[in-house]
């Protein structure tokens, strides 16, 4: 009943590979891509993500259901990132008749200044 | 042939002891364990309809002050959700069933079963702490920042409660799942399972996909009223809107979670009680899937207006009229099972006349919440509230006590009296209509929701609501003493004092502890009737 | 009837129907098999689908706590920037090693077991052991000299800068996601604690050891999560504090 065995070298490699991109991710965070940061940042998190679950958790050679499972969770983590973000990435495009910015845009708290008042007991 | 005596060993007899309850193993024991705690709350939570109902009954705040009104439909709200509607099917009529339905001895993770009801008691107990402590006062959605800032009542200890209690769900999700997976008797293909074991599963995957998130907002709930950390705070730049979207992201699927189980047992039943397979198995057995799926697209539409963005509320109200249409499709497909169908008016039947009905009204009054215009005029009105009382109580309840009026005689091996059971299933259906019919024109005429006082031209309705209450409670306390009644001095029901197919009525009733001598063989699908308008004594 | 349930051999007999857990009847099966399951691979499958779906159930979990911090960095990048620059990249790079190290070290550990290297399995379970206690310390040092400089938000909060407002809300979030994470490798520690224990006491084979396989999904799930921590936290914005 044993599942599959990788052999030894095969989990050497995703460490050594995991290592490389964990180096990457270090050095290109220190390079100015401006907006590009984030996504690259990500990707390459997503890339030692899919290393770790297809090699180190068997993945690969697992049956159809588990990788269902898998794809299911993180697209139901997507359906929480991305209908949410329709409400805040469109805040502001709305201007309320007789208004002039947009119902519920981003809360400011006047200036970009110093302290808020004091937090109540 | 009348009597009282049971066969042999059975799940209820082979031990006695107290130990061998709470430290049973037994999905069956674990139903009924599971009975016990939900009833309790059931009651706790009709108290404190009671106590709102009374104040409602004149338009002045002379029953109780107003932060006692928030109290008790704050309280009422938390009771009746988390250890009621959530539990009850699945936990209760699901944990029973479902092993015996699939063809196997148990659930596929006994002990973790056991722990789901700890898990479940000890929820229960944190919130009967925060009851005793005053309660909450929030609302049962604990928007912020009041209750995070503002609000002086228990709100840490109600939500350490349904944070526990929500890992209870998580633990019977989880369980289901494998074991609908994995311990299906040897012939049972997923298309020859009954419909409530689809809709079972169906619930498991919102359990699995939406309690962790509720989870996760309770404890950032608390972590910023305990702590001070400002992830909702307006004054560090924050926003309660995100609360919102968070609690009801979970909240929303958690519907389809109180009404997905429900649904299966009126499958089950009406199939029984029309002498005929359900019209349409596969597109019933998909729409489960698909409301349980559709159901995480739509949470916003608790905020239209709550000031997000009028782009993503017509997004959010497209998707909630898709979810309608999977559960326009069962009642379809009941209905259709019903036309050509010899009907058995026996009490499961009778309830799940009450919730075609009802259900419907629910259904499609949540169309009009989905319209965004009209749900500006709507939200935090008796509307909203009509609403899904009809479908909580109106279809959940009675999809509930559908199922159990149907499964008593497997649980207990006993019959109840169907003529008393006829009686209250219908005095709570008409003591339903009198409660909630009048919530819908209220709200309509702009009586809003969680205020203690209201409008002297409201009155006549709301005195209409209260005594609907009242027939509701007598309603419930009959079916409560007759149910009991009939585990002392009932007939023995036999195996399958219905006639019905399903793997549960081939064991005797109630089952032995490993409920099949041998493991059966299934060679046909779920619902094959045959003879039509035979009966069984 | 319906169904036609055709009689079926049920392995302990018609005897066993009657008594409850009664352990009388001689076993030809594995010491490990429960008695509601069929086969040992039936079980074997069970346990491995329960422990990935409960998995999800902690992508949903951390998935909050996430949302949180996804909008309010779109919402203050600045704060974002400042936030991130208060934490310590070497620290937090070295327990990214270590963890994935550890990752290492369990994946070795659940390949001896499935080789019946008993005492292989129990070192290499050890080692992994040893580097999440490693990546503990790190981080008790890191939130200690957190507290030090009062950036632990809450009545206490207190951080030079024009966004501090918004700083704290990172620092929450911070605090949130990796005490979140912290307590996830307590626990997980604990496990190992006590499937290292079982391992030395023999109990595993190449039939049956299921418990390292799934006690190896969870831990490198909790290494999955620091995986997105790292660049999500201690990563941001660090081109332009370089200019």
């Amino acid at each position: 009943m044993a599942g599959h065995i990788s052999p030894k070298s095969t989990y050497y490699t995703i460490f050594g590979s995991l290592m490389v991109l964990t180096a990457v991710t270090v050095s290109v965070a220190f390079v100015n891509l401006g907006a590009l940061n984030f996504p690259v940042a990500l990707s390459i998190a997503i890339l030692k993500a899919t290393l770790v679950i297809l090699f180190f958790m068997h993945v690969k050679y697992s049956s159809r259901l588990t990788k269902l499972i898998c794809g299911t969770s993180f697209f139901f983590l997507l359906v929480l990132f991305g209908l949410t973000l329709t409400d805040y990435l469109s805040r502001g495009w709305f201007a309320a008749p007789g208004g002039t910015a947009g119902a519920g845009t981003q809360v400011t708290i006047g200036p970009a200044a110093p302290e808020p008042a004091s937090v109540e007991p | 042939m009348t009597t009282t005596v049971l066969p042999r060993v059975n799940y209820l007899n082979v031990r006695h002891t107290l130990a061998s309850w709470l430290f049973t193993k037994d999905h069956k024991r674990i139903g009924l364990m599971y009975l016990v705690v939900v009833t309790a709350a059931f009651a706790l939570g009709g108290v404190f309809a009671a106590g709102v109902r009374i104040e409602l009954t004149t338009p002045e705040g002379d029953f109780v002050s107003a932060d006692t009104y928030n109290r008790l439909f704050t309280m009422h709200g938390v009771a009746m959700v988390f250890f009621v509607l959530i539990p009850a099917v699945p936990a209760i009529l699901g944990n029973f069933v479902l092993p015996l339905m699939i063809g196997a001895k148990d659930v596929a993770f006994p002990k973790i079963n056991l722990l789901s009801w700890y898990v479940f008691v000890i929820g229960f107990v944190f919130t009967l702490a925060a009851m005793a402590f005053g309660g909450v006062d929030t609302g049962w959605t604990f928007y912020t920042p009041y209750s995070t800032q503002f609000s002086n009542s228990s709100v840490m200890l109600t939500g350490i409660g349904i944070f526990i209690t929500g890992f209870s769900s998580i633990l019977t999700g989880l369980n289901f799942m494998v074991t609908i997976h994995r311990m299906r008797a040897p012939g049972m293909t997923w298309f020859r399972m009954p419909l409530f074991v689809w809709a079972l599963y169906a619930t498991s995957i919102v359990q699995i996909l939406g309690t962790p998130v509720i989870a996760i907002t309770v404890g950032m709930l608390a972590l910023e009223r305990a702590l001070g950390f400002g992830i909702f705070d307006p004054r560090l730049g924050g926003d309660p809107v995100l609360f919102q979207h968070l609690f009801w992201f979970y909240s929303h699927p958690a519907v389809y979670i109180m009404i997905l189980p429900p649904m299966g047992v009126i499958s089950e039943v009406i199939a029984c009680f029309s002498r005929k397979p359900v019209f349409g198995y596969s597109f019933v057995a998909f729409s489960s899937l698909a409301i349980a799926i559709f159901g995480f697209l739509v949470w916003a539409h608790h905020l239209f207006v709550a000031g997000i963005s009028p782009y993503s509320a017509m997004v959010f109200s497209f998707l909630s009229f898709a979810v309608a249409v999977p559960s326009a499709v069962k009642t379809f497909n009941w209905t259709a099972t019903l036309y050509k169908g010899a009907i058995w008016w026996q009490a499961p039947m009778i309830w799940v006349f009450g919730f075609l009905g009802l259900f419907l009204v629910g259904g499609l009054t949540g169309l009009f919440l989905a319209s965004l215009g009209l749900d500006v005029h709507l939200h935090d009105t008796y509307f909203v509230v009509a609403h899904f009382h009809y479908i909580m109580v109106g279809g959940a309840i009675m999809g509930y006590f559908s199922g159990l009026h149907y499964w008593w005689p497997k649980m207990t091996g006993k019959m109840y009296s169907n003529s008393a059971a006829t009686f209250a299933a219908v005095l709570v259906f008409v003591g339903f209509n009198l409660t909630f019919f009048p919530q819908f024109i209220l709200g309509y005429l702009g009586m809003p929701r969680r205020y203690h006082v209201y409008a002297e031209e409201f009155q006549v309705l709301n005195v209409m609501s209260t005594a609907g209450a009242s027939l509701l409670g007598v309603g419930y306390t009959l079916i409560a003493s007759y149910l009991i009644h009939s585990v002392f001095r009932g007939r023995a029901a036999g195996d399958n004092p219905w006639g019905a197919t399903g793997l549960e009525w081939e064991t005797q009733s109630p089952p032995i502890p490993e409920n099949f001598d041998e493991t059966p063989i299934v060679t046909g699908g779920a619902y094959e009737y045959t003879k039509r308008g035979a009966k069984v004594a | 009837m319906p169904n036609g349930a055709v009689a079926h051999a049920d392995p302990h007999g018609p005897a066993s129907a009657a008594g409850f857990g009664a352990g009388g009847h001689d076993h030809a099966h594995h010491p490990a098999l429960q008695h509601h399951f069929q086969t040992l691979d039936q079980q074997h499958e069970a346990s491995t689908l329960g422990m990935w779906i409960f998995l999800v159930t902690e992508v949903m979990f951390f998935g909050g706590l996430l949302m949180a911090y996804l909008l309010y960095r779109v919402w203050y990048p600045e704060a974002w920037s400042e936030g991130s620059e208060e934490l310590d990249i070497v620290l937090g790079g070295f327990n990214t090693v270590v963890l994935i190290g550890s990752s290492l070290t369990m994946a070795f550990g659940v390949r001896a077991a499935q080789t019946g290297e008993q005492k292989a399995t129990v070192r290499w379970l050890l080692l992994t052991i040893g580097l999440g206690l490693t990546f503990l310390v790190v981080k008790g040092f890191e939130y200690y000299h957190k507290w030090e400089l009062h950036h632990i938000p809450g009545p206490n909060f207190s951080f030079e800068g024009p966004h501090a407002a918004q700083v704290q809300i990172f620092l929450s979030l911070y605090f949130g996601l990796t005490g979140l994470h912290a307590l996830h490798m307590i626990i997980g520690c604990a496990i190992m604690g006590v499937i290292t224990w079982m391992a030395h006491k023999k109990r595993f084979t190449p039939e049956w050891y299921t418990p390292v396989e799934l006690a190896g999904l969870y831990w490198h799930f909790v290494d999955i999560v620091w995986i997105f921590l790292f660049p999500l936290l201690y990563l941001v914005d660090r081109a332009r504090q370089l200019s």
